[in-house]
């Protein structure tokens, strides 16, 4: 009975922050590229 | 390999980031455009000849899809990412030593043969996984995923023309480009590979107040309805289902195929004319509309249901088509808004379709239907093009211009969204002689989680 609460399971949010940020980091670069290239439609 | 099941209070929120990690990186195949001009010049080849590792790379898309799929069901999401990530990756190295050595077959047989295996193993290996973990929301869920594809582009366009100015635009330059390519999307997806599980059968049990909540909504693995592949594709809701894809897709296909060159030669005869670099700008902006409509729609499809979401994409596209054909060449704003909006559609439709096929089939099997129904892409990636191109080619023989050279082409696409609107009204319940007893699919999610134990 007592054991469960003592075996807690491991927090998760780091390892969620860092698989969203491993994939995000990326894209968000993608997106400014993008941004930067479709100015042109207005600009160009 | 078993597939890898959560252990309790597994979150599901790290399912959708592996998906990505996998879907970002193959979602490079259409970025494969920056490597032909150099191609072009370095090894001495002809437009048609550097198209070919990617048109291979397509093909084997499909392929791989339509028949790794039940492989992936029955081995799971970290055999097939791994897969996908074994073969992607290897398809650069053997490219980069084709381009270092000069050999162009190699870059077809590693770009197009090898790495196209991953595009389609890599494609499907999250789809089945998603709809299970996030049965309260699967459009959701597999819009998150399928969005990486659309973006995959977006990151790999700009990251490999710098590669390309950095190591130069000779065969050496092209080959250590390829070579970057491989090793860091080898990495890239390794993250996937780890992360993913599959949802245990009784459901995760959170501990937290989020985690207790999420596990509320999670995966309640084969509830509902559930036919297999083989008997899926003897339904004529399949059937339906493909012809809608096909139609959408094509629709779609039809703009962005030349999305550069119609904007120019709509606005041509007018007082304002594009330039080549707006034209670049217009691409760029559909790009981001069919990016946002694979996360957008998909999410809405939640909300509102699959068959009234595709209702949309069909009907209304016919209707945008429709305003191009009759005013896109009077108004500028008119003309982009449009063809935004078909292409948030023609985006939406790919994202949506995995749920669809939950809806109708159940999660049984649904990675081996989803990548059995991509078909209907190959098929509408040859068939939006050529109707586009082959249209235009005639009306500028005939001596037309401007805006009359794509006319026909959009009443086409008018006439195949109608069928496509057609094909999703006739889809029905599946008939209960093609769903599986209960008893084995339980039986099924027993023994693969017992050998994974």
């Amino acid at each position: 009975m007592s054991n469960d609460s003592s075996q807690s399971p491991p927090d998760r949010r780091p390892l969620i922050a860092f698989a969203w940020l491993w994939v995000g980091a990326p894209l968000v670069y993608g997106l400014y590229e993008l941004v930067l290239k479709a100015k042109q439609l207005f600009t160009g | 390999m078993s597939p890898p099941v959560a252990p309790p209070a597994w979150s599901r929120w790290l399912v959708p980031p592996a998906a990505l990690s996998v879907h970002l990186s193959i979602g490079q195949a259409y970025a494969w455009s920056v490597f032909k001009p150099p191609l072009e010049s370095s090894l001495n080849l002809s437009g048609t000849q550097s198209a070919l590792p990617f048109q291979l790379a397509i093909v084997m898309l499909g392929l791989s899809a339509a028949f790794g799929g039940t492989l992936v069901e029955r081995n799971g999401p970290r055999w097939a990412m791994t897969v996908a990530l074994v073969c992607f990756s290897s398809g650069f190295l053997i490219s980069a030593l084709g381009a270092e050595t000069k050999q162009f077959w190699l870059i077809v047989l590693g770009y197009g043969f090898v790495g196209g295996i991953g595009l389609g193993i890599g494609y499907i290996s999250p789809v089945s996984t998603l709809i299970k973990w996030f049965p309260d929301r699967p459009g959701m869920a597999t819009g998150i995923a399928i969005m990486g594809f659309g973006g995959g582009a977006l990151i790999a366009s700009p990251w490999s023309a710098q590669m390309l100015k950095s190591f130069g635009s000779d065969n050496t330059g092209i080959a250590q480009s390829f070579l970057v390519l491989g090793l860091s999307y080898a990495v890239f997806m390794t993250l996937g590979v780890l992360l993913v599980r599959v949802p245990r059968t009784e459901g995760p049990k959170g501990e937290d107040k989020d985690e207790a909540k999420d596990a509320a909504n999670a995966p309640s693995v084969l509830s509902g309805v559930q036919v297999s592949a083989n008997s899926a594709v003897r339904t004529p809701q399949f059937w339906c289902l493909w012809v809608v894809l096909c139609m959408n897709v094509t629709a779609g296909i039809g703009i962005l195929e030349k999305a550069a060159p119609m904007i120019t030669d709509f606005f041509a005869d007018t007082s304002t004319p594009v330039t080549v670099s707006a034209a670049a700008g217009f691409v760029a902006l559909l790009s981001a509309a069919n990016m946002a409509g694979r996360i957008g729609w998909s999410s809405t499809s939640d909300l509102i249901g699959r068959k009234n979401i595709y209702r949309v994409y069909l009907g209304v596209g016919a209707v945008m088509y429709a305003l191009i054909a009759l005013f896109g060449d009077s108004s500028k704003p008119l003309f982009i808004l449009c063809a935004l909006v078909i292409l948030s559609f023609y985006g939406g439709g790919f994202a949506t379709v995995p749920a669809y096929l939950k809806d109708l089939f159940g999660t049984y099997q649904v990675g081996a239907i989803h990548g059995r129904l991509l078909t209907a892409w190959s098929l509408a990636g040859v068939l939006g093009p050529l109707i586009v191109n082959w249209i235009a080619d005639h009306q500028k023989d005939a001596g037309k211009h401007g805006a009359s050279l794509y006319n026909t082409s959009f009443i086409i696409m008018i006439g195949l969204l109608v069928i496509g609107f057609v094909a999703n009204e006739l889809v029905r319940p599946v008939n209960a002689r093609h769903h599986i007893p209960a008893p084995r699919e339980a039986a099924d999610v027993e023994r693969q989680q017992s050998e994974s134990a």
